[in-house]
């Protein structure tokens, strides 16, 4: 580096940092191709695990691109400057985190050849069919939002479109959440608190993308981060934890009230193996107890505190949805209760799934794509955000 | 040029006009049994692959009434019947039973926790009134016929699997593997999801279902639920019978007795 301007060593680190999630991201295409040559069957899923890993990454980037969004709304809709100035890197890392998220749900589709029937032959009554639509909108009211933003004659329209925004994601993770609670067949799903649930989550998860993501931007533009700023946000990613942490919290408390829920609560939480694990040591120590010490434990809360619990929300949300998703459908259906079920089909037993890598190289793709959409428009375009000297924001607290 | 004109001219030519008549009549002879013997095979193809030409109607509810005393414990020719007649492995996949082999019925063992009691019986598609199926297909590809049968259109098929995750009854599987030697009645598609069909194509010729057909101690009724003389009707009505996860409010076309 001492040999090489700031200027070089920034390209040579951005075309490094292009080729790595090229490289991926590629790994994650090669991964789709071979799962369409040979099928489903080189997956770990099967007939009773319908969907896998691939939907976990799936739905952890569609949710967090809605989350990513609040610190737009904070700076658009409530109009907090140093929200403000972050708009339109939140709306880009939404885009990214969106398009990510769907290369890899239409890649892991039986057909992803015939996805355009999906726009084609559209049937009304199907939530998935509801979510295309609200994908779209996400994609058009977001780019809209940016471009009123980093177009100046647009700049009057920006809280508007601002407000669009805020609605159109609230609309479209309640979306998200209905995928599952409409669900009546299976035991983790069909409860009303999943959209509500899944909005909070969103909250929390978006954040903490943010915040890692703006950490890695600044310090890859070897530029310093205002302390002060990320101070006020470290609160609002603690806030939301703890929300989240609720909204999951009486989520399986209502279960566990109703007697014929008992069986299932027993294999998510305590018995069931790899499922209790994850949620306990995943979810609750690694993705709430360790995040929130470090937010609010006295002493610590810096910088470096922030961003590790950030990490930590982010690998909690995943194994979060790992439980929800997978060990959801691991348990066996309820369709003859009071009696023990057996059958050649796995009736009455539970479901066996073992991740296998293409499944893994193709989630990671779809990070990959999130990742270049985002470095590659920071590059070239004024999505870093330009704080003044002084934060005060005239005194008001979040 | 005027007919008196041609006349001369053809005169000239020693060419008498009543032989074009013939050859014009002969030209349009051959012409009309070429057509017909062109579209004539392709005609019969048509009505044979449409079956019957009258479109299914809703007067009809095909449904089955299965005896739960009357399946034996350890029989499986129903399963047996059903692969044979859709083309399907029998749950095999890469060599053995496997949770990735597509199973349109089985057979399910059950034991009341309580008293004891062993029952068998088998399970597939329940072809409900209101399928969760349908509902959530995001392209439609599944869908019920007029005549209650639940279906999956298989070039609307987009392999998403939301069927999957919907239905109660774990009736669907999806074709994980390539699919070699299919049968021509039996379409079916790697990357895509499938069901019982009901036997659809015999059902459409008249005929019952393999699997009704199979059983040894014709434990499985097929026939027309809407109609109140059929004798599936008349014995819903003397019978105690239920549906399978009946507080969904799905009204399944499989009814079971002494369940």
């Amino acid at each position: 580096m001492s040999s090489h301007s700031p200027l070089q060593f920034k390209n040579r680190l951005f075309y490094a940092l292009v080729a790595a999630g090229g490289l991926v991201m590629l790994l994650g295409l090669y991964a789709a191709h071979m799962m369409e040559e040979h099928g489903h069957i080189i997956t770990g899923m099967n007939n009773q695990i319908v969907w896998g890993i691939p939907h976990v990454f799936a739905i952890f980037m569609i949710v967090a691109a809605s989350g990513v969004l609040n610190v737009a709304s904070i700076g658009s809709v409530f109009g907090k400057t140093i929200y403000k100035v972050r708009a339109p890197l939140a709306g880009l890392l939404s885009i990214a985190l969106l398009a990510g998220g769907l290369t890899v749900l239409m890649l892991d589709l039986g057909r992803p050849e015939r996805v355009i029937v999906a726009a084609t032959n559209y049937n009304i009554t199907s939530v998935f069919a509801w979510n295309v639509l609200l994908y779209t909108g996400m994609f058009v009211l977001v780019s809209l939002y940016l471009w009123t933003m980093m177009e100046r004659r647009m700049n009057p329209w920006t809280k508007p479109a601002g407000l669009a925004v805020f609605a159109w994601r609230f609309i479209l993770t309640t979306g998200t959440g209905l995928i599952f609670a409409f669900l009546v067949a299976r035991q983790a799903y069909g409860s009303a608190l999943l959209p509500p649930m899944f909005i909070v989550i969103s909250f929390a998860w978006g954040l903490a993308v943010f915040l890692v993501v703006q950490a890695a931007i600044y310090a890859w533009n070897d530029k310093v981060l205002d302390p002060a700023i990320l101070r006020r946000k470290k609160n609002l990613l603690g806030i939301f934890i703890m929300g989240a942490l609720y909204l999951v919290v009486a989520y399986h408390m209502t279960n566990l009230y109703f007697a014929h829920q008992s069986g299932f609560e027993r294999f998510i939480l305590a018995d069931g193996g790899i499922y209790p694990q994850l949620f306990w040591w995943g979810y609750g120590v690694l993705g709430n107890v360790l995040p929130l010490l470090l937010i609010f434990h006295p002493g610590l809360g810096k910088t470096r505190s922030v961003i590790s619990a950030s990490l930590m929300v982010i690998l909690g949300g995943f194994a979060l949805l790992y439980v929800f998703i997978i060990g959801g459908q691991a348990y066996p259906l309820s369709m003859f209760p009071g009696y023990e079920v057996s059958s050649s089909f796995g009736d009455g037993q539970i479901g066996q799934y073992h991740p296998s890598l293409p499944e893994f190289l193709l989630g990671f793709g779809g990070l990959a794509i999130a990742f270049l959409i985002t470095i590659v428009s920071v590059q070239v375009l004024d999505f870093m955000p330009h704080d003044k000297p002084y934060i005060a924001d005239q005194g008001t607290p979040d | 040029m005027s007919f008196r004109q041609t006349k001369i001219c053809l005169a000239a030519e020693g060419i008498e006009l009543s032989d074009i008549n013939v050859q014009r009549r002969q030209f349009l002879k051959t012409s009309v049994g070429a057509a017909a013997v062109t579209i004539a095979p392709g005609m019969l193809l048509f009505d044979m692959a449409h079956g019957k030409s009258e479109a299914v109607s809703s007067k009809i509810r095909w449904g089955m009434l299965i005896d739960t005393a009357k399946c034996v414990d350890g029989c499986n020719d129903c399963v047996t019947a059903c692969n044979k007649e859709n083309g399907l492995a029998g749950g095999l996949s890469s060599g053995g039973l496997s949770p990735t082999g597509s199973q349109w019925i089985r057979k399910v063992e059950l034991k009341d926790m309580r008293g004891g009691r062993t029952l068998s019986l088998p399970m597939m598609c329940q072809h409900c009134e209101n399928p969760p199926c349908v509902d959530v297909c995001p392209t439609g590809a599944s869908f019920k016929r007029a005549d209650g049968i639940v279906l999956v259109d298989k070039h609307l098929c987009i392999g998403c699997r939301y069927c999957m995750m919907a239905c109660p009854y774990k009736a669907r599987s999806f074709v994980h593997e390539p699919l070699h030697d299919q049968k021509p009645d039996v379409p079916r598609g790697k990357g895509t999801v499938e069901s019982c069909t009901m036997c659809v194509h015999r059902v459409d010729k008249g005929q019952q279902p393999a699997c009704a057909e199979a059983c040894p101690n014709k434990s499985i009724m097929f026939g027309n639920l809407n109609d109140p003389d059929s004798k599936i009707s008349k014995k819903i009505r003397t019978v105690a019978s239920t549906q399978v996860r009946a507080d969904l409010g799905l009204n399944t076309g499989i009814r079971y007795q002494g369940l």
